[in-house]
């Protein structure tokens, strides 16, 4: 047992950050790394081991080894430890390397067939065979966004009035609308198509963008739903009890105290509505099927959207139709992805 | 406190709690009339149509008579799922853990950014991805896994296809379903006490004696409820499996075999071309797996809400 020396207080010596990993320390686990790769590298060009998981595995096994290695003067307490932080590391690596990969490929199979065409024209003069200079997704465009902007119009309403009944009404049934709306966010996208068919749909004898709407507004009704409550609980308590100590009665401080409070925050639960269901194939399928020309009447007759378009041309199976769903997936990704910075932006707003 | 509602307040909290009760309707009303509209297939049927291997739509004259039933795909529904739940399961607690206890601050938010989003990815895209770039890392260790243990039955094929089979289906309905296992896992990861995690620090203990005696039991029933509301997406999953998978109505036990389907993908399969009456048993099939899922969500949800004391 040796004493501990008290750290040299002298003046004008830099502060001591134990907590901080050392410059040196980084460098070598950087190093490290890359000499686990480079080795891996090596196995997979001389060995049987094949292709980017080949290398992937490689990679682990040999940091794995690396792990044991070095921690072999210490305990066994150590080692596991070591050999977990590996273990770990990878099994998030081989999370997250799927959505990379996805990402990745949308963009660089997606990139060739987006020309200007592809947001100005429809299909209705053009074969899924020609060249991507023809024809276009913009039928495709219109139905997705009109099919989302009824379902919006429809959802939002009953998701913010679920919201103010748990935290406002607070009903005897709160326990059990939190548990439904809870439960409704697994029924699958395709029995809500198949309820809308069984209903909808065969009560107006015909395929409708309304009828697709109605499907999405089922699924987009839980998200909307949870979310709206999850804001609306940000509402100080103080707010209600200054609506109520200026005379105003329950229901005025609700709309004209409580929800323009979160009036940013609901407008989140719209969108991360809308991006939860502008994906949705299945429903759409048994609803609103797909066209090939530009409608705006969603009242009648079929109407393509952006997930029945890359459903129709994937299963066409050519070269440019396979390249026009892939085009459309990059379309249907950068909506998701700008409505999600949106709703992250405008979250952002009522919590600080 | 008594409170005393007037005339205006309680038309306003008629209005709300019906709004409210919507969302019980629709559940109600999608129970009710799948299967009001199937319930002539459960009545021709009976049991069959839930264990038979059979679906064969009858010829115009009467010679070859309708046969309906989704044994088959109910069994191949459950492999898939159970497939992804597999793989999906471990990748997710570690992702979890490691965002939570390893992570370098600088790789952390990014890679949450990511997670949220990643969860919002559409099941279409997911099978785009699977087909066009995933088949052939999948097939490849499809191979490797028949090579090395196919001995054993579940890992055996009949012909050596490879492509197409409920292990690749699975493979990519896992990467699916990792975003909202791993959401729900890093929730209840983070709200295990500082201190107790501290103490095992101060103990003398290392990280991962404090995620094993601490983290791992603390959070067990809320990543249990997260696994399954995983597993409850798997189980619905329509466009990813309808293009990963072939359908074929047999008992298919070998993961490897390009062979199986589920009922969700049986449907949008169906659907285009059925005639009335097979369009009544999809209708059949459709509230079999409402309910299938509509009892896994529940059971999910109440272990989550027991396991995570709302504020």
């Amino acid at each position: 047992m040796s004493t501990i020396a008290a750290p040299e207080a002298s003046p004008g010596a830099a502060p001591q950050t134990p907590w901080v990993t050392p410059r040196p320390q980084q460098l070598l686990t950087l190093a490290t790394l890359l000499a686990s790769g480079l080795v891996s590298l090596v196995v997979v060009r001389f060995t049987g081991v094949a292709g980017f998981d080949g290398w992937a595995i490689t990679f682990f096994a040999v940091s794995l080894l690396l792990a044991v290695v070095r921690s072999a003067r210490a305990g066994s307490k150590e080692r596991t430890d070591a050999i977990m932080r590996v273990t770990v590391t990878a099994a998030a690596a081989g999370a997250f390397v799927p959505w990379l990969s996805i990402f990745g490929s949308v963009i660089v199979k997606g990139y060739e067939g987006l020309q200007p065409n592809f947001f100005t024209q429809d299909m209705r003069t053009t074969t899924p065979d020609d060249f991507l200079e023809f024809g276009g997704a913009i039928h495709a465009i219109v139905g997705s966004l009109l099919m989302v902007l009824i379902a919006t119009v429809i959802t939002l309403p009953l998701g913010i009035l679920s919201g103010l009944y748990l935290t406002e009404v607070r009903g005897k049934l709160t326990f059990l609308v939190r548990f439904v709306v809870q439960s409704m966010s697994g029924v699958p996208s395709i029995v809500a198509g198949l309820f809308i068919y069984t209903t909808y749909v065969y009560g107006t004898e015909s395929f409708s963008a309304m009828a697709g709407a109605l499907a999405l507004s089922v699924l987009m009704l839980p998200t909307v739903a949870r979310t709206a409550e999850e804001v609306l609980k940000l509402v100080p308590e103080d707010l209600r009890s200054a609506g109520y100590a200026l005379g105003a009665r329950q229901w005025r401080t609700a709309l004209m105290v409580v929800v323009p409070t979160v009036r940013s925050g609901l407008t989140t639960a719209a969108i991360l509505g809308v991006a939860r269901v502008i994906g949705e194939t299945a429903p759409l399928l048994l609803t609103s099927l797909s066209n090939s020309s530009l409608r705006i009447n969603p009242i009648e007759g079929p109407m393509a959207s952006l997930p029945t378009y890359i459903f129709g041309y994937l299963q066409i199976g050519t070269e440019y139709a396979i390249a026009r769903a892939w085009s459309a997936s990059f379309v249907l990704l950068v909506l998701v992805l700008v409505l999600f910075v949106i709703a992250r932006r405008f979250g952002g707003k009522d919590k600080r | 406190m008594t409170v005393i509602y007037n005339r205006e307040d309680k038309i306003f909290r008629g209005i709300v709690t019906s709004g409210a009760l919507t969302s019980l309707v629709v559940l109600g009303l999608i129970g009710l009339f799948l299967f009001l509209r199937g319930a002539q297939i459960f009545n021709d049927n009976g049991l069959n149509f839930l264990t038979g291997t059979n679906w064969t739509v009858g010829s115009e004259d009467g010679t070859v008579p309708d046969e309906f039933s989704i044994g088959a795909m109910l069994i191949g529904t459950v492999i898939v799922s159970l497939v992804a739940i597999v793989i999906a399961f471990p990748l997710a607690i570690g992702g979890a853990l490691y965002l939570e206890f390893y992570a370098p601050q600088f790789v952390r938010k990014p890679l949450v950014t990511m997670l949220d989003l990643a969860a919002s990815i559409p099941s279409l895209i997911f099978g785009l991805w699977g087909i066009e770039v995933f088949t052939t890392f999948g097939e490849r260790w499809a191979v490797f896994l028949n090579h090395r243990l196919g001995f054993i039955p579940l890992f055996g094929v009949e012909f050596e296809n490879f492509g197409r089979s409920p292990f690749i289906a699975g493979c990519v309905l896992a990467s699916l379903i990792v975003p909202i296992t791993t959401s729900v896992a890093r929730e209840v990861y983070s709200r295990t006490p500082r201190d107790l995690v501290d103490t095992c620090y101060a103990l003398g203990g290392s990280k991962w004696g404090a995620i094993r005696a601490v983290v791992i039991p603390y959070g067990r029933s809320g990543v249990i409820g997260g696994a399954m509301l995983g597993l409850g997406r798997a189980l619905g999953e329509t466009v990813a499996v309808y293009l990963l998978l072939n359908l074929v109505f047999s008992y298919e036990f070998r993961i490897l075999e390009s062979a199986g389907g589920n009922v969700a993908s049986l449907i949008a399969t169906k659907f285009g071309d059925a005639t009335p009456y097979e369009l009544k048993a999809l209708v059949a099939a459709g509230f079999v797996l409402f309910l299938l899922t509509l009892v896994v969500n529940m059971t999910a949800t109440t272990i989550v809400q027991r396991s995570t004391p709302r504020a």
